[in-house]
Formats: structure tokens, C-alpha cells, sequence
């Protein structure tokens, strides 16, 4: 369970970016948040695992108070959260197994980081993860030898392999052809009800957001406005997270495929 | 740059001017020439030379290759050995030098320094090897150790650290933040982040850096012997000592080989890690 | 959340560098044993290193506080040393002009090409102290030698950098010149010398910066300048001048450095 509560971020002297915001994510579920680009998404994706410090709220998880813990303490918590990137954010020169493994390095010995010694248990399900987004192949290619779509399994199941409590992933398929985007969305779906991993999908694509998730949050000027399942996002409440946004930059229901290049801007 | 002026008027085709520069630009080029040429003629007014030397001095270089040519094999395989010293100087210097300059330019690099204190004592550390010549860092160690290869070794690791050093904390400032944050998330510490994030990012760098430094030593370590700290210069100033000039010769030859042979290799390797 | 993953049993170790055993291993082995050879084989002086701390504890003895009463001696060797950067940075920038022409490989015919790049590579195989030594017995010590041999130190850099200027010039501009009927030398001016004018500003600002470093230390071996007096007071175990003059060679570098970087920067 997630509890996000009055969380405010203001970066330096602007004004805040997120506004008292108010969030909760119980047990097993995928959310996904759309809203224009620049509303805060990113933004409170990085507050709840600190790579962005919240100005002043509680970000609670499974019990656990995020927003005061420093040093040690924020690692360990850090690992129980996995994030996925739009970028992919891999180790290009390593390994395909060194950047899944370093999904575990929140665990590991400092040694048998060093010395790529990892435990049996670890290379196990490394080998079950990746054979299940259809890697396994590619254990001995450096991460930059391959393609968009598997860069991005590779993201996942660095991801998983923390055995996260919960999984964010911030527009994890912007960078992607349509299909590929498919792709990834599909497996992020299914993966949560496999591991039984609630998820949280920052995404540009609302078809995609409908589709794949049963809640979508939306968010304009650092607020929550709607939230609400697939069904309920008519088009007045599209109106009203986009307003403003021209049509075409939507992402929205009736679009066709060109918005996706949009989206990936 | 270029610039017109252009009279208003009836008969303005008529008068149209052209020049190079605006005449701001104009007096600023005038100033600056005419700072250079008071530098110059301030520098030769002054300067402690006794001209007709200088006059002499394509006849004195003709006659001293005269007297080199042609070239002595006299003696060339002490000469080979001494080449062969010297490669290892450099070569022994620039391994020692690699592996000390990496966390020196950990420390002086913004973004990965523990602290202030540390950031300082790295550029501190640098800026002084640096701005000290190798020969300089010869003089130093000669004193203190005494002629021989050990102070040419120390001297050659103590300028490259600073080149190492400073080129590689450069690296490491310019690397892609996107992995080290995809680091941080999972909860690696800031040692791990630095196996696993860092150091693959400047690995090339670090080779390319370090073969160019080998390049650059092998040259230094041939003037070291002039100042006793071993290697091929000690034979060379014994000959010149001596005026055996032929031997000159062949171990200015030589070393013009190794020089070349040297590039070629740096050249070579640097092109297989990049 | 939680999985129990079977175990497969499969292993995985990072792939070695180097894919062949046996070339791996063999440059393994080749690499320790040139250590240990090149290491063994080195003439080291233990007895005299031994006295080596106590040595040097007598040196920092001696060089703390650098001492500035000979002040006048330093600035006259610096005041050389700046004379000998000028004049040489201009000879060398004068001299590498002709010969920048002459080796470069779309300008000069082939045989010219050939003594153009030879000279460039002679002059910079060698370190400028081994042409200081040259040049001190052809004309004697002083700053005579010292200026020659930074003429040519800037000449293999200068040259070689304006030669390869030279070689990407944009031809349309010359064809333009040649086609309104110019002589040869009028199309190097009109055409080629517009061209390559910034890169050789540049050039010679840092030429300036890089002559002053090396004036420093070609005075070691008599050749004028900072370092004939700083060789002196090492010579005469006078280690509290050297450190000062040391110090004073360090801040003019670094303030060198930064007024160089600074101007080219500008101009870029
Ligand atoms: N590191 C930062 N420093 C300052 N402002 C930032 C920073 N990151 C984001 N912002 C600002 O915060 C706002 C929200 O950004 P972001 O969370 O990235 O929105 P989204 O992901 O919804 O596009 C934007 O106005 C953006 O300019
Ligand atoms: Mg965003």
C-alpha cells in the first residue's frame, strides 16, 4: 500500500510543482497517470523513491515513512522500490546479466559486486526473469548492441529483480515504435499480476492508459483532477486534464498513430 | 566583418565606400599589432644575445652535422640496451602513474568527490603536477635519491599523474547521469555506483588517456639522462661530452625510431579502444 | 510480493576480456613477465636510494621558506625566459608558414611534400632539451640557443597543425581567385591565407603559452632563461631559491594558462 499524503515539491524559489497531493495505491493494482507534459508526473514518481527530495508530505509505503529516512536507511528503502525509464537508463558498456544483476546490488556485497560473483540464487532469477521477457539470449551482449524494445526489458527486469514492493515506471514507452510500446505494456500487465507488484505508469498515450490499466489518475498543474477507472475518463474529463493542449498532442482516444511521434518527443 | 558605409543623399552610389572592418574593429587591430610589435622589439632590444653569433649560427649547425656524418655503429649495442631502458622507464612510470591517477581524479572530479575538502586536495594535487616540468620533477628526485633510473621513473609517474588525473576528472564530469540515477534507485551505494556507473563510462577514456600519456613519456624519458635520471640522455651528453659526434648521430637516430615507432603504436591501440 | 524461482542450475561468469584462452593468457603472462623483467633489469641504485630520506629530509629542510632574497636574479631569468617565448613564438610562426605550404599534400608538389613532412617530423621527435643541447654547442650558452630551439619546437607544432589546416581548405574560393586570372602567389593570399588566419591566431597563442612552459626548462642545459638559474641554485644546494623560483615558475604557468585559455576562447 502507497500513501501519499500533502505532498508539495517546489524546485528552488519557483512556485510548487506539486501541490498538496493527495494518492493512494492499495494492494495489486496498475495505475496509470497521464496529464500534459510538464503537470508533475515525473516529478512524483521521483519523490516517492527520492531521486527528487519532496519539499514537505509523507509519502508512506507498506508502513514505512519515505520522506525523513537518509543514508543506509533510504537505500534499503530504495530497494524495495523498482523504476523503469523512458530513457532505459542502462550501463551501456556492461552487459546485458551485469545490468540486470545490478538490480541487486542494493543486496550484494560490496565484493561480489566488484568481482561479478553473484550468488546462484541471484543468476537464477536473472535467467527465469529474462527468459520471460524474452532476453535470455542476450545474457553475454552489451546492453547497447540491442534494439529499443529489449533495451527496455532489460530496464523491467533490472526493475524486478530488486523484488520491489512496488513498480514505477516513467513513460516507459515513449522512446518506442507502437508496437514495441504494445509490447512493454502488455508485459508490465501481466508481470504485476504475475509477482502480484502494484505498479504506477506515468504515460503520454491515454489509448495505452485505457487499455492496460484499471485506474487512471490525471494530473494538471501539480493537482490530482481525475481519478477515476478507464470507463469514467469521458471526454469532459479529457478536456479538463488537457485543457489548452491542442488536440493532436493529446494522446487522446480518438487519435491516430502519428501522436504517438509526439509523444516521444 | 565586413562592413559599408553608405552616405545618404542624391549622390550616394557615387560615394559608396567599402572597407575590411568597422573602424572600431579597425583601431583595435592597429592597437593590438602595435601592442605585438613593442613585445618584439622590447623583447630584442633587450635580450642578452650577441647577434653576430646568430649570424654564425647556420654555419656552426652545418659544420656540427658535418662532423656527425656519417653516423658511428660504434658502440650500438650499448646503445640499444640504453633504448631499450628507456622504453621501460616510461613504459614501468606510465603503469604506476595509471593506477595512481584514478582515484586522484575520483577526488577531483565534482561529482563524485566525497566532500569539499577532498575536491581540493585533487585539483591541489594536480595543479601541482602539472605545472612542474618533468625534468623539473628530475632535478628534484636526483637530488634526493640520487643519478639513476628511479629518479627518471619518479619523475616521469609524478608530471603524469596530473595529465591522467585531470584529463580523466574531466570524463568523469561529463558522464551520463541517466544510469547513475537508474543506480541510485535500486539503492546501490556510493561505492557500487561508482563500479558499476562510473567506471564503465570513462573506461575509454582511461585507456585512450593513459596510451597517450605512454606516447608523451616515451618522448620525456629521453631528455631524463641530461639531468642523470637515467635512460638514453645519459649516453647521449656523454657523447656529446666527448665531441664523438658520429655517436651522436646514431643515438639522435635512434631515438627519431623510437619516437616514430612509438607514435605509430599509440596511434594503433588508441584507434582499437575507441 | 514474492516467487520462488526453480533453479536451473545454469551458472554465468562475465565473459573474459579477451574471448582466446589462449592469447588472454598469453598476454597476461607477457605483460607480468615484461614487469618483472623491465623492473629487475633497470639499474637501481639501492645503497644510494636508502639515502634517499634522509636526503630529502635535509632538502625541505633547506628549500622551507623559500627564500625571495635573490629576487632580482629571478625576475631577470623570468624577463628572459619571457623575451626568449616572444621572440621564438614569432620566428616559429613566421618560419611555419612556408613550410605549413610546403607539407601540404594539395598545395606542394610531392617532392616538396616529402622534405616538408620530414622536417616537421624531425623537429618533433626530438625534445626540445636534446635540440638545446645542439644548439648550445653550435652557438654557445645563452638565450641565442634557447631561441633557436623554440623556433624549431614551434615549427613541428605549428607547421603541422597549419599544414593540415591547409589540406581542408574549401577549393571553391581558390578556383574563384585562379578564374579572374590571379598569379599564384596573389591565390595564396586572396584565397588560402583568409582561410587558415584564425586557425594560426589561435595557434600562435597557444604556441606563446606552450614556449614559455618549455623556455622554462631548456635553460637546464644552458640555454638561457628561468631554468639556467634555477639549475644554478640546485647546483649550489641553494634549495630555498629553487623551491622560490619553482613557485614563481608554477604561478607564471598556471596565470599564463588561464590568460591563453581565456583568449582563445574568445576567439572561437
Ligand atoms: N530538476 C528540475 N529543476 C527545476 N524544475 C524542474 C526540474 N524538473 C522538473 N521541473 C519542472 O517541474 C515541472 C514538472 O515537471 P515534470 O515533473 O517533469 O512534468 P511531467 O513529467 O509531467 O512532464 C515542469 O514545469 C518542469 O519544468
Ligand atoms: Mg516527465
Amino acid at each position: 500500500m502507497l500513501r501519499i499524503k500533502e505532498l508539495v515539491k517546489r524546485y528552488g524559489e519557483e512556485k510548487a510543482v506539486l501541490k498538496n497531493l493527495n494518492l493512494e495505491v492499495p494492494g495489486e493494482s496498475v495505475v496509470s497517470i497521464i496529464g500534459a507534459s510538464g503537470a508533475g508526473k515525473s516529478t512524483l514518481l521521483r519523490c516517492i523513491n527520492r531521486l527528487v527530495e519532496p519539499s514537505s508530505g509523507s509519502i508512506e509505503l507498506n508502513g514505512t515513512e519515505l520522506t525523513k529516512l537518509e543514508g543506509k536507511a533510504l537505500r534499503l528503502a530504495r530497494r524495495r522500490i523498482g523504476m523503469v525509464f523512458q530513457g532505459f537508463n542502462l550501463i551501456d558498456r556492461l552487459t546485458v546479466m551485469e545490468n540486470v544483476q545490478s538490480g541487486r546490488l542494493g543486496y550484494l556485497p560490496a565484493w561480489r559486486a566488484v568481482t561479478r560473483n553473484y550468488p546462484q540464487e541471484d543468476i537464477d532469477r536473472a535467467f527465469h526473469l529474462m527468459e520471460r521477457v524474452g532476453i535470455a539470449h542476450y545474457a553475454n551482449k552489451r546492453a547497447d548492441e540491442l534494439s529499443g524494445g529489449e533495451r527496455q526489458r532489460v530496464g523491467v527486469v533490472r526493475a524486478l529483480m530488486q523484488e520491489p514492493e512496488i513498480l514505477l515506471a516513467d513513460e516507459p514507452t515513449a522512446s518506442l515504435d507502437p508496437k514495441t510500446s504494445r509490447q512493454i505494456m502488455e508485459l508490465l500487465r501481466a508481470l504485476a499480476s504475475e509477482l502480484h507488484l502494484p505498479v504506477l505508469i506515468n504515460i503520454h498515450n491515454v489509448n495505452e492508459a485505457k487499455e492496460y490499466t484499471q485506474r487512471i489518475v490525471g494530473m494538471r498543474f501539480g493537482r490530482i483532477i481525475f481519478d477515476g477507472e478507464p470507463t469514467d475518463l469521458n471526454n469532459d474529463a479529457m478536456d479538463e486534464i488537457y485543457a489548452g493542449v491542442p488536440a493532436e498532442e493529446r494522446g487522446g482516444a480518438e487519435s491516430s498513430t502519428h501522436l504517438r511521434e509526439v509523444a516521444a518527443r | 566583418m565586413v562592413a559599408t558605409t553608405q552616405p545618404t543623399g542624391p549622390d550616394a552610389i557615387a560615394h559608396r565606400e567599402w572597407s575590411r572592418y568597422t573602424s572600431k574593429e579597425r583601431w583595435r587591430r592597429y592597437g593590438l599589432m602595435a601592442l605585438v610589435a613593442l613585445a618584439v622589439v622590447w623583447s630584442l632590444s633587450t635580450i642578452n644575445v650577441i647577434w653576430p653569433w646568430l649570424w654564425d649560427a647556420p654555419q656552426q649547425m652545418g659544420d656540427l652535422f658535418g662532423r656527425m656524418f656519417p653516423p658511428s655503429l660504434e658502440g650500438w649495442k650499448d646503445i640499444a640496451w640504453t633504448l631499450l631502458e628507456t622504453v621501460n622507464i616510461a613504459t614501468i612510470a606510465t603503469f604506476f602513474a595509471v593506477f595512481l591517477s584514478l582515484p586522484i581524479a575520483l577526488i577531483a572530479a565534482q561529482n563524485t568527490t566525497p566532500n569539499r575538502f577532498t575536491l581540493w586536495l585533487g585539483r591541489f594535487i594536480l595543479v601541482s603536477s602539472r605545472s612542474v616540468n618533468t625534468i623539473i620533477w628530475a632535478l628534484l628526485f636526483v637530488a634526493v635519491f640520487g643519478p639513476g633510473v628511479l629518479a627518471g621513473i619518479l619523475a616521469i609517474i609524478f608530471r603524469s599523474i596530473g595529465f591522467l588525473g585531470k584529463l580523466l576528472g574531466e570524463a568523469i564530469e561529463e558522464i551520463d547521469r541517466a544510469p547513475i540515477e537508474a543506480l541510485e534507485s535500486v539503492g546501490a551505494s556510493r561505492f557500487k555506483i561508482l563500479v558499476y556507473g562510473v567506471i564503465p563510462q570513462v573506461m575509454p577514456t582511461f585507456f585512450a588517456v593513459s596510451i597517450l600519456r605512454w606516447d608523451i613519456n616515451l618522448r620525456e624519458s629521453t631528455v631524463l639522462g641530461l639531468v642523470g635520471a637515467g635512460g638514453i640522455g645519459i649516453i647521449l651528453q656523454g657523447a656529446i661530452d666527448t665531441f664523438a659526434w658520429q655517436t651522436v648521430a646514431t643515438i639522435l637516430l635512434a631515438i627519431i625510431g623510437l619516437v616514430i615507432i612509438g607514435e605509430a603504436i599509440s596511434a594503433y591501440l588508441r584507434k582499437k579502444v575507441i | 510480493m514474492s516467487s520462488t524461482v526453480q533453479t536451473t542450475g545454469r551458472t554465468w561468469k562475465k565473459p573474459p576480456f579477451i574471448a582466446n584462452p589462449v592469447l588472454r593468457w598469453g598476454l597476461l603472462i607477457a605483460v607480468v613477465g615484461y614487469v618483472w623483467w623491465a623492473v629487475t633489469s633497470l639499474p637501481f641504485d639501492w645503497e644510494r636510494i636508502q639515502d634517499g630520506v634522509p636526503r630529502a629530509i635535509r632538502i625541505f629542510k633547506g628549500a622551507f621558506p623559500p627564500s625571495f632574497i635573490r629576487g632580482e636574479l629571478l625576475f631577470d631569468g623570468f624577463m628572459e625566459s619571457i623575451k626568449i617565448a616572444i621572440v621564438s613564438t614569432l620566428l616559429g610562426l613566421a618560419l611555419s608558414i612556408p613550410i605549413a605550404f610546403a607539407s601540404a599534400s594539395n598545395i606542394a608538389p610531392k617532392w616538396l611534400y616529402t622534405i616538408g613532412r620530414g622536417f616537421i617530423i624531425v623537429a618533433r621527435s626530438f625534445h626540445p632539451v636534446i635540440v638545446a643541447i645542439l644548439f648550445v654547442k653550435a652557438v654557445g650558452f645563452g638565450p641565442l640557443a634557447g631561441i633557436l630551439t623554440l623556433t624549431i619546437y614551434s615549427i613541428g607544432f605549428v607547421a603541422k597543425m597549419l599544414a593540415e589546416r591547409i589540406e581542408e581548405i574549401d577549393w571553391g574560393q581558390v578556383e574563384a581567385v585562379r578564374a579572374a586570372g590571379a598569379p599564384t602567389f596573389v591565390t595564396l593570399l586572396y584565397a588560402v591565407i583568409p582561410q587558415i588566419m584564425p586557425r594560426q591566431i589561435g595557434l600562435s597563442i597557444y604556441q606563446l603559452d606552450s614556449n614559455l612552459r618549455a623556455s622554462a626548462i631548456v635553460g637546464i642545459v644552458g640555454a638561457g632563461g628561468i631554468g639556467s638559474t634555477l639549475l644554478n641554485a640546485f647546483g649550489r644546494y641553494d634549495y630555498d631559491f629553487a623551491l622560490a623560483i619553482t613557485l614563481c615558475i608554477i604561478g607564471v604557468i598556471l596565470v599564463s594558462e588561464a590568460i591563453s585559455g581565456r583568449i582563445r576562447r574568445n576567439l572561437w
